[in-house]
């Protein structure tokens, strides 16, 4: 930031001498800044390295490729031709299996891989808009596991034990566990502004109070737990309480996605174009500026937590009430209350690219499952390539050196 | 050892930072460079040193070319560099700091820290530096951490020193210790190059002064010359370096502070017991060698200090225990003394910036929402008015040099309707020319009938601005005296004496 070479804007020589002191970090937000301010292009690169590194992986771990691999200074064309089957098998099978398969006929089960991606695509989208929402603020909300298990047994509960028309039914469910969300967030926010207890740690813990919380009221008959029944698992959703699916019975994509949407716009609107969006992004950046410039840096941090617990409750709310209807579970949160600490960094934390790293990371999850199936891959390997985006993500001067991009710094 | 410099060139994309810049050093010698920030003096140290490559030109160390890749090619050529931001390790011992990156050890790699604890002696001695070299070097004072510095560059025998902005830092003692060291140096025989754009400290010490505007030599000069003609040198063009200002206008008491007492986090007392008042129109000045209770009396005024007890009453109302959004509500102006730190958010926008303080309501917010449209044309207005030099109002604030992010700051302070003003360092790390444009504004304040509270450092700007001057010490008033008092009283006073004819308890 501070080298002359990104200063062409400025008229004169701009090189930073006594009076512009190099923005020197705060103590512990230089990480943060490079999580918000991470280009674009750096993250296109990543995807890239990833799905190149997952080649490998695929390759290596094929039969024909390791076959022969034994005799590859023999007949070297085999070898060659068995990786390339292998990969472009890989590949092609999550392409079928997350936008559009062309070995159907029939249009309809043509496209719906792609219904099924932005199926998977909603939640971490919602999940992910929490998570950067933090981040733009100077958080790292890590409850997002804890916030969706609580949020989806508020709406799973209300779903269950109330009896309504679906006017009312469905948007108080969705309306309960949004707030319960919000609040549980809001646990780590005010702690964070009151003692300033780091809400790494403390959202960590209320995930533990969470799962614990809904495994006590899974296992206690009158609470969750469907009668009669010894598992831990809660009766199915009322139908007036299900989100309905939107592109008719064929389909599995429900209400949800459009939920997805909805939140994306009012973020990019919050963030954007709101007052208190521009408060949450100098909060983030700076918080002594803001201070000064009388910003309640507290009661900042506290509204932003509440907000991304709404955002990630949605998220549980959307696999309780629209995904899988059958019930509470222990693992309703399906890993992405995490997953979405992957989905913000992807997307920059900005709602835009959020959207888009929900529907690739959608994408994937989708397709993986007909790689396993089509192609006996392991399901693994995508989420080796999932890891592994995050990774070169984390390592942005890696990736510039991989690719003989200009460093940041002067030499 | 001579240094000689032929024709540097350095090119940043499209930008020039040097031109063609040759320059002799002699051995015995103070060369000063001179120019305003972002004018290349830091560049053309940079390329020096290793740090950059010129594009053109060379070095030459007596009369040989150096091709250096690196900051270790030019120690080993004998030069050494005494940065502004000291590269020092707080949690080692002075010896420890000296010997990093040149340890000697002796057996199985035990450090021999017995020979840089006496060649830090050796050297302390022979310049009177007075190092402990087993003091920790978080213990030290900024002036000795600097010393430190410099005995890292000494012990790696070089013959050519750099300073870049060491005044920076300083206290005016220190200072002045400084310059004594430099002095002493050259009589060593080392050669000096001292970076700054202090005027006062170049003629105090250089024997020759050369002058870079935009990255180009534009001239030297002798150390006779007068601040105006050198300042004129580095602007450009003449500058005013007095501020005109007119006898005040003074109106009613409308900002008064009595016993105000801060305790900080760890119970110390910051603030013990002041008691002042400004008029209308007046601008009172504190002055203090940094550290003596000014950070925390602005910040008390503000509300951003939390143990505070005693009053302050602006326009008749209470300000202690009022929040810092409702303390800027009321009227008052702040320009901190930190501007990256508390005044700016670096990445946010100019126009961004310049709405920091006026996040709740009209005219940039309605009903919850940004009034981007009014924003900007606002934006657009200063960026004239207050002569900001950025390619737009969309420019990063971070990417801003130090004079144009306080102009910033001055532009979104002064722009609201003010019940006072308190500046606090408001030209600390600004170039010349800002700082003219800023006390103007500041005077302008003034004459508006707006009562002014001006904390500097720098004695230059205290006597520039006052109407009425308070002396700090270890958090008391040692007295409030007219603007007009000699500066040896006030340098006295700065040192906690209170002179014996001083009239009053408050002037």
């Amino acid at each position: 930031m501070n080298d002359a070479v990104t200063n062409e804007q400025a008229p004169a020589p701009a090189e930073k001498e006594s009076g512009g002191q190099p923005p020197e970090p705060g103590k512990g937000h230089s990480l943060m800044r490079q999580i918000v301010a991470g280009d674009a292009f750096a993250g296109v690169l990543a995807v890239v390295l990833a799905v190149l590194v997952g080649s490998v992986m695929v390759a290596a771990t094929d039969d024909t490729v390791r076959e022969t691999a034994g005799y590859v200074f023999a007949r070297p064309s085999d070898f060659f031709s068995a990786v390339w089957d292998a990969v472009w098998g890989a590949y092609t099978a999550l392409f079928r299996g997350a936008v559009y398969n062309n070995l159907v006929s029939d249009f309809a089960t043509q496209i719906r891989p792609l219904t099924e991606t932005l199926k998977f695509a909603a939640p971490l989208i919602l999940a992910g808009l929490g998570v950067g929402l933090g981040f733009r603020a100077g958080l790292f909300n890590i409850g997002g596991r804890g916030q969706m298990l609580l949020a989806g047994a508020a709406a799973g509960y209300v779903g269950i034990n109330f009896d309504l028309p679906i006017a009312i039914h469905l948007p108080l469910a969705i309306l309960v566990g949004t707030v319960v969300g919000a609040f549980w967030a809001a646990i780590a926010g005010v702690l964070k502004a009151r003692t300033g207890a780091h809400e790494v740690i403390v959202t960590i813990m209320l995930n533990y109070v969470a799962y614990y919380l809904l495994f006590y009221a899974l296992s206690k008959e009158g609470l969750l737990q469907a009668p009669g029944s010894a598992n831990p698992k809660s009766l199915p959703m009322k139908e007036s309480a299900v989100l309905p699916d939107i592109l008719g019975d064929r389909f599995n994509l429900h209400l949800g996605f459009l939920i997805a949407l909805v939140a994306v716009a009012f973020a990019w609107w919050l963030l954007n174009r709101s007052a208190l969006g521009y408060r949450i992004r100098a909060v983030g950046e700076n918080p002594s500026a803001a201070r000064s410039a009388g910003i309640d840096v507290g009661r900042t941090w506290i509204t932003v937590m509440l907000i991304a617990g709404a955002l990630v409750g949605l998220a549980g709310v959307n696999q309780v009430l629209g995904t899988v209807p059958d019930g509470v579970t222990l693992d309703l949160d399906a890993g992405i209350g995490f997953d979405a600490i992957t989905v913000a960094l992807l997307g920059r934390s900005r709602p835009l690219g959020i959207l888009a790293a929900g529907l690739l990371f959608g994408a994937f999850k989708a397709g993986g499952f007909s790689m396993q199936a089509a192609e006996g891959i392991p399901v693994d390997i995508v989420l080796v390539v999932q890891s592994l985006i995050v990774l070169f993500i984390a390592a942005p001067p890696l990736v510039r050196a991989i690719f003989r991009l200009p460093a940041k710094e002067a030499k | 050892m001579k240094l000689e410099l032929r024709g540097i060139t350095k090119r940043f994309g499209s930008l020039v930072a040097n031109d063609r810049i040759s320059l002799t050093v002699e051995p015995g010698e103070i060369h000063a460079l001179l120019g305003e920030n972002g004018a290349g003096k830091s560049t053309l140290m940079n390329v020096l040193y290793g740090l950059y490559r010129a594009d053109e030109g060379e070095i030459l160390l007596d009369d040989e070319v150096q091709h250096f890749s690196g900051p270790g090619d030019a120690m080993a050529a004998g030069i050494g560099m005494v940065h502004q931001h000291f590269m020092l390790i707080p949690v080692f011992t002075v010896a420890e700091n000296v010997m990093l990156g040149n340890e000697s050890t002796g057996f199985a790699g035990t450090l021999d820290l017995d020979a840089a604890r006496a060649r830090v002696k050796e050297i302390s001695e022979r310049f009177g530096f007075h190092v402990d070299p087993d003091a920790l070097v978080e213990d030290l004072p900024v002036g000795v951490q600097q010393r430190v510095e410099i005995i890292k560059a000494l012990s790696r025998d070089a013959e050519l020193l750099v300073f870049d902005e060491p005044t920076a830092v300083l206290t005016p003692q220190e200072t002045d210790e400084l310059m004594e060291i430099m002095r002493q140096l050259r009589e060593a025989g080392k050669a000096i190059v001292f970076i700054t754009h202090k005027l006062r400290e170049v003629r105090a010490v250089a024997d020759k002064i050369t002058v870079i505007r935009l990255g180009k030599v534009v001239g030297e000069a002798e150390p006779t010359a007068s601040n105006a003609e050198l300042a004129a040198m580095m602007v450009g063009r003449p500058v005013e370096l007095v501020v005109h200002k007119g006898p005040p206008k003074l109106g009613e008491e409308v900002f008064v502070v009595k016993d105000l007492r801060v305790v900080n986090a760890t119970g110390h007392v910051q603030v013990d017991g002041i008691s002042f008042s400004i008029r209308a129109g007046e601008v009172l000045a504190v002055a203090g060698v940094q550290g003596n209770g000014q950070t925390e009396l602005t910040e008390a005024i503000l509300g951003l200090q939390d143990h505070v007890t005693g009053s302050v009453r602006l326009d008749g109302k209470e300000l202690l225990g009022r929040s810092v959004r409702q303390v800027l509500d009321a009227g008052v102006g702040f320009i901190p003394e930190d501007r990256q730190e508390d005044g700016l958010v670096g990445n946010m926008t100019i126009a961004e910036n310049l709405m920091l303080n006026r996040s709740f309501h009209l005219p940039f917010v309605r009903r919850g929402s940004l009034q981007i449209d009014k924003l900007r044309a606002f934006a657009q207005e200063k960026l004239q008015q207050y002569d900001v030099r950025a390619r737009d109002i969309d420019t990063a604030c971070g990417n801003l040099s130090g004079g144009n992010q306080q102009k910033v700051v001055v532009a979104r302070e002064l722009s609201r309707d003010l019940r006072l003003l308190v500046a606090a360092q408001p030209t600390r790390g600004v170039d010349v020319g800002s700082i003219e444009f800023i006390h103007k504004q500041v005077v302008a304040t003034r004459d508006s009938g707006v009562p002014v509270l001006v904390v500097s450092t720098e004695l230059d700007e205290v006597v520039a601005l006052a109407d009425r001057i308070m002396v700090l010490y270890r958090g008391r008033v040692v007295g409030i005296v007219p603007g007009d008092t000699p500066r040896e009283q006030l340098g006295l006073m700065m040192t906690g004496e209170r002179p014996k004819d001083l009239e009053g308890d408050v002037a």
